[in-house]
């Protein structure tokens, strides 16, 4: 044991307030991060990888059709019309898809938004990848005027055979105030 | 140190500047029972507005200011402190100490507690109103939603996790290094054993508290979004946070309750604990398994079904050690030589209604259940067996046990027994009937409720009028004890009383154990 | 030191010479306990479902109950065991009757005994705890997915269909103030009834989507067996099957604010067949909002219209008479008696940062129109000025 001090109080309390010290640190460095590693890795909360999916697509699952449903939530304070341009759609695994979300800002003044994806069940999460989306950045839009937003993505051949559907939620957020925040930073 | 070998100082710099431990723990366990005032008082307010169905003292908003204060308040103003009053007068004087091992930094930790509840009850007055989130505080309710003395709020946690991991590191340092010579770990009083193990916790997750709050403040002040969806955070990310400190905390709670329970259970059967090492193992196996149990506060946030198995078999773990407490108070009554003075019929009332406490944790512990019983309230009766029942009444009946030492006079006994059964018969008739609204369908903090409820909401609040009334008759019965108890002068005090604070004259003198005492190596422990 | 079976010995020796005093001790002991549980079961009037969980109207809800009685009898012999062996030793071995203490202390056979044991207990209630919970857990499709989104201080539900437009409404307090605040005698579903409950049909496996618009709500409805935290930003899953048709009512579990209390939950399981009617109402209903959009109102139809809306929707913040409360008063506001335009824009927008939401998503386009026009022309603010659905609509679109 090192010994920080002859006295042994002062030795003593110089190994506890280290402990205090690194415990407060651990939050930051430790369970912030390793709770976002596992919240990727897992899909817990059907947290989705905030980066769009590089890897080759494999060959496509002709096998089975599953079930992708769109759903759209406006966090409160958030006065845009938002949401799926269709509802569901029937996809393989394996294969690339394109669909749109359309939003209209209908204030007189420019505003800027981010959208939060979810997934449920939670399981898919991992097997859920985009190659394109509106989430990935903050999104602009004049005032009184509309955008489409694209949104493309391929559901993995691994996916669980027992998962038929997946939902994929966005949360659209007014981030007008904090634009160039930290998500447009990282 | 210029006043060694004299008596204290006259008038108020005695208490502002003293670094005596004895003081210091006088003064730690008159604030916190002021603080125990106070959050009764706020859990009054909350039981009359609840005594019949509709809305007739406090609006909604109150209301909810009312029921986190209440909870701040005792959790840190009233049990935590109480603990560490109680360590402060008995730690040097169990082990053969002369005083705590930093005495001066004893001084600090308790005088920034008083001016930061100060802080905390006045965000009452500010604009917006006091802390409305719960005693959880969970985020955005506590962030983007909060009013502006939130503020205020984070400060204060910060200065009071100060001061207990001020405490705490004092507490163990001197256990630590000041044990008389002869006094090995294995004989120290259990006491003295489970407040070192939770002042261990103490330090361990009084920072992790520290750091939710901090991740608070820079949401709320300086745009950052640990916990907000839209800046790329998470809501859930505070709750995962805070139950890491909050389900230690919840151990720091009621380790020192069992082993004032340990003291004084042996005492009054005249025979010693049955199983001391066990004890130690167990105390040390809880305070383990406390760490790895934090999610069973989240069952219904939408974990994956590994994670909830996980963390259900854990917390039904934790059932194997607390039994183990329990066994042993009992097989140590058990062909005791029993009498039953008022500490004792407090620690019997803790260990009955203690073990019902730990039954309903364990059904909460059930994942699929807890479904069922999450935030209803069934989760209140639960805790408040645990901390009321427990904590509470262990302090209450450490008090009563130790108070012949610390003053010289005994209290009256009849008034003490009578304090006991208004108690127990006042906090039964509160907390059992919400055990059933609980499981019938009533969530927690709600300001009113549907009719079915109304009959043992009914009976809730008049227990919890008749408790709170109790606590009345205790502060008359110590205050005459103080000013005109009978004097007592045998320093055992009580028959069985076992350990070194019995060994010293009677009332305990302002120094005590400045030259080590000698320990009889063949004397096991107490 | 002493055995395991010492102990027992022991016990068995003194139990048979329990004297009659003792008995009649027992007897004065429990007899409180037995009065207060009889008490207890008799105010219930013999309705199980306020003393205990209700077993509920799923296979789910039922084998969480059939857990819980599970666990709570196993907890119940433990502690009759246990304080028993208490009860015995007060009784027995008090000093007043002239005991010397024993001085055992320590058996490693007993402690490993005392471990090993409830260790066994724990097990044999972790089985079907897993079991149950793995049932819970189930991903096979559902024929109806609804998607269920908490708000300061009411409950969105949106019916996920395939095919055709998505059927959504809220669900508010029907409670009126008046009953909240003693003024009127408080009906029999006081707290739990909504103006628009949540209908599904029976024998169906509906899912459950939930999230939530602003802080963390907790969708509970206790005979469903189901409760999730609505989280903002994510989205959580729970889902419900039930045969037996009937009105089930819940509650918000989680403290979101001020009427945390008062947003509550009621579901409406119907037959399929009544279901698809209610469903065809929905739509036809939705459709006539529509029509209504392009209607010209006269003002007693707005006024009484509004004044439904205000109730509804107004009421708990501005006050049932627009005195005010958590919002300021409406009856001679700046607002409602200054520019109209300010007033939509207020009615549909909200006022970031307070607790004024944006009502635009809301509420449709005539109960827009109606309530401004409410509020212009009551509780003494004489404006009389009117909004039609129309000007709703255009203000929308800027």
């Amino acid at each position: 044991m090192i010994r920080f001090s002859a006295n042994p109080t002062v030795d003593t309390v110089t190994k506890l307030v280290a402990v205090a010290v690194a415990m407060f640190a651990f939050v930051f460095v430790v369970m912030v991060p390793l709770y976002n590693v596992l919240c990727d890795a897992l899909g817990i909360n059907g947290k989705t990888s905030g980066e769009a999916y590089t890897a080759v697509p494999a060959a496509i699952d002709e096998s089975r059709l599953v079930t992708v449903q769109f759903v759209a939530t406006n966090n409160e304070g958030m006065p845009w019309d938002f949401g799926p341009s269709t509802t569901s759609m029937k996809v393989h695994p394996g294969a690339v898809n394109d669909t749109v979300f359309h939003a209209r800002n209908p204030l007189p003044r420019a505003m800027v938004a981010q959208a939060i994806p979810s997934i449920s069940p939670a399981r898919a999460a991992e097997y859920f990848h985009k190659t394109e989306c509106f989430c990935f950045n903050q999104q602009p839009l004049d005032g009184e005027s509309s955008a489409e937003m694209p949104l493309q993505f391929i559901v993995d051949q691994e996916l669980p055979r027992d998962i038929r559907t997946i939902t994929l939620s966005y949360t659209i957020f007014d981030v007008t105030d904090m634009a160039g925040g930290p998500l447009a930073a990282r | 140190m210029a006043e060694h070998h004299h008596g204290p100082a006259k008038g108020l710099s005695r208490w502002l500047f003293t670094t005596n431990h004895k003081d210091i723990g006088t003064m730690y366990l008159w604030f916190s029972f002021a603080m125990f005032i106070l959050g009764g008082f706020f859990a009054m307010v909350v039981r009359a507005e609840l005594f019949q169905p509709g809305m007739q003292l406090v609006e909604p908003a109150f209301f909810n200011q009312m029921t986190t204060l209440h909870g701040l308040i005792m959790v840190f103003g009233a049990i935590m402190p109480s603990f560490v009053g109680l360590a402060n007068w008995l730690i040097p004087m169990m082990i053969g100490a002369p005083d705590m091992a930093l005495p001066r930094m004893n001084n600090w930790s308790f005088w920034i507690l008083p001016p930061t509840f100060l802080l905390l009850a006045s965000t009452l007055f500010m604009e917006g109103g006091a802390p409305n989130f719960g005693w959880t505080f969970y985020a955005p309710l506590s962030t983007t939603y909060a009013p502006p003395s939130v503020t205020f709020f984070i400060f204060s946690v910060h200065v009071l996790g100060l001061s207990s991991i001020m405490g705490s590191i004092n507490i163990i340092a001197t256990v630590m290094n000041m044990r008389a010579p002869g006094m090995t770990y294995m004989k120290m009083p259990l006491f003295v054993w489970t407040w070192l193990i939770t002042a261990f916790l103490l330090v361990a997750v009084m920072p992790v508290l520290a750091g939710a709050v901090t991740m608070m403040l820079m949401d709320i002040h300086f745009g950052t979004s640990f916990f907000s969806a839209a800046g790329g955070g998470d809501p859930v990310l505070f709750q995962h946070v805070f139950w890491f400190f909050g389900h230690p905390e919840v151990y720091i709670i009621i380790l020192p309750a069992f082993g004032v329970v340990s003291q004084i259970i042996p005492a009054f059967s005249r025979k010693p604990l049955f199983g001391y090492d066990s004890m130690v193992y167990a105390t040390a196996s809880i305070a383990f398994l406390s760490f790895i149990v934090w999610a069973h506060h989240m069952y219904t946030v939408g974990m994956p079904v590994a994670g909830e198995l996980f963390f259900m078999y854990a917390t039904m773990l934790i059932a194997v050690p607390t039994g183990v407490k329990v066994f042993n108070w009992v097989t140590t009554m058990w062909r005791g030589a029993l009498s039953f003075e008022t500490p004792m019929l407090f620690c019997i009332g803790f260990l009955v209604l203690f073990t019902i406490g730990g039954f309903t944790g364990l059904m909460l512990s059930i994942a699929p259940a807890d479904f069922q019983y999450h935030d209803s309230y069934f989760v209140v009766a639960h805790f408040h067996y645990v901390m009321v029942a427990g904590a509470v009444f262990s302090m209450t009946a450490a008090v009563y046990f130790w108070l012949p030492k610390w003053c010289g006079r005994m209290y009256n006994e009849a008034m003490g027994k009578t304090h006991f059964w208004i108690s127990f018969i006042g906090f039964n008739l509160t907390f059992f009937p919400q055990h059933f609204v609980g499981l019938a369908g009533m969530p927690r903090r709600i300001p009113d409720y549907a009719l079915q409820f109304a009959d043992f909401n009914m009976m809730s609040s008049i227990g919890a009028f008749i408790y709170g009334a109790s606590q009345i008759l205790f502060l008359y019965n110590v205050i005459a004890t103080i000013v005109s108890g009978k004097p007592v002068s045998d320093p055992k005090v009580w028959e069985g009383a076992e350990g070194l604070e019995w060994t010293v004259p009677t009332p305990a003198p302002y120094h005590t154990f400045e030259t080590p005492p000698k320990i009889d190596p063949e004397h096991v422990h107490s | 030191m002493t055995s395991w079976g010492e102990v027992f010995i022991t016990i068995y020796m003194e139990t048979r010479e329990m004297s009659c005093e003792a008995k009649r001790i027992c007897k004065l002991a429990l007899g409180p306990v037995l009065l207060l549980m009889g008490g207890a079961a008799l105010a219930a009037g013999g309705e199980s479902s306020q003393l205990n969980m209700p077993p509920g109207a799923t296979p789910v809800s039922q084998s969480v109950y059939h857990l819980h009685m599970i666990i709570l009898w196993i907890c119940t012999v433990i502690g009759i065991g246990v304080f028993g062996v208490m009860l015995y030793s007060i009784i027995y071995h008090r000093k007043s009757r002239g005991v010397t203490p024993a001085t055992f202390h320590e058996s490693t056979k007993v402690e490993i005994a005392w471990t090993v044991v409830p260790f066994l207990i724990l097990i044999s209630m972790a089985v079907p705890a897993t079991s149950t919970l793995l049932d819970i857990y189930d991903f096979e499709d559902a024929e109806l997915d609804i998607l269920v989104t908490g708000y300061q201080w009411k409950w969105k539900y949106e019916y996920l269909n395939e095919n055709g437009e998505n059927v959504t409404f809220f669900s508010n307090l029907r409670t009126p103030q008046s009953e909240i605040y003693n003024a009127e005698d408080k009906g029999e579903h006081y707290l739990l009834e909504v103006d628009e409950p949540l209908v599904i049909p029976a024998d169906t496996k509906v899912r459950f989507l939930v999230t939530a618009n602003d802080v963390i709500h907790s969708w509970w409805v206790p005979h469903l067996g189901v409760k999730k935290d609505a989280i903002p930003g994510f989205i959580n899953e729970a889902w419900t099957k039930t045969s037996e048709e009937g009105i089930y009512r819940g509650q918000c579990a989680e403290l979101c604010g001020k009427d945390h209390g008062f947003m509550p939950i009621v579901v409406n399981v119907v037959s399929k067949e009544e279901y698809s009617g209610w469903l065809g109402e929905k739509q036809a209903e939705a459709a006539e909002v529509k029509k209504l959009m392009a209607q010209t109102f006269t003002m007693d139809e707005l006024m009484e219209r509004g004044k439904a809306v205000y109730q509804r929707n107004c009421a708990a913040c501005h006050g049932a008479n627009g005195e005010g409360g958590v919002g300021n008063a409406i009856a001679g506001s700046p607002v409602a008696t200054g520019d109209l335009d300010h007033h939509l824009d207020i009615g549909i927008n909200g006022v970031p940062g307070t607790a004024m939401q944006a009502f635009g998503g809301q509420i449709n386009d005539v109960e827009m129109a109606a309530v401004i026009t409410y509020q212009r022309n009551a509780f003494g603010n004489n404006m009389g000025d009117m909004v039609q659905p129309i000007d709703v609509f255009n203000h929308k679109k800027g």
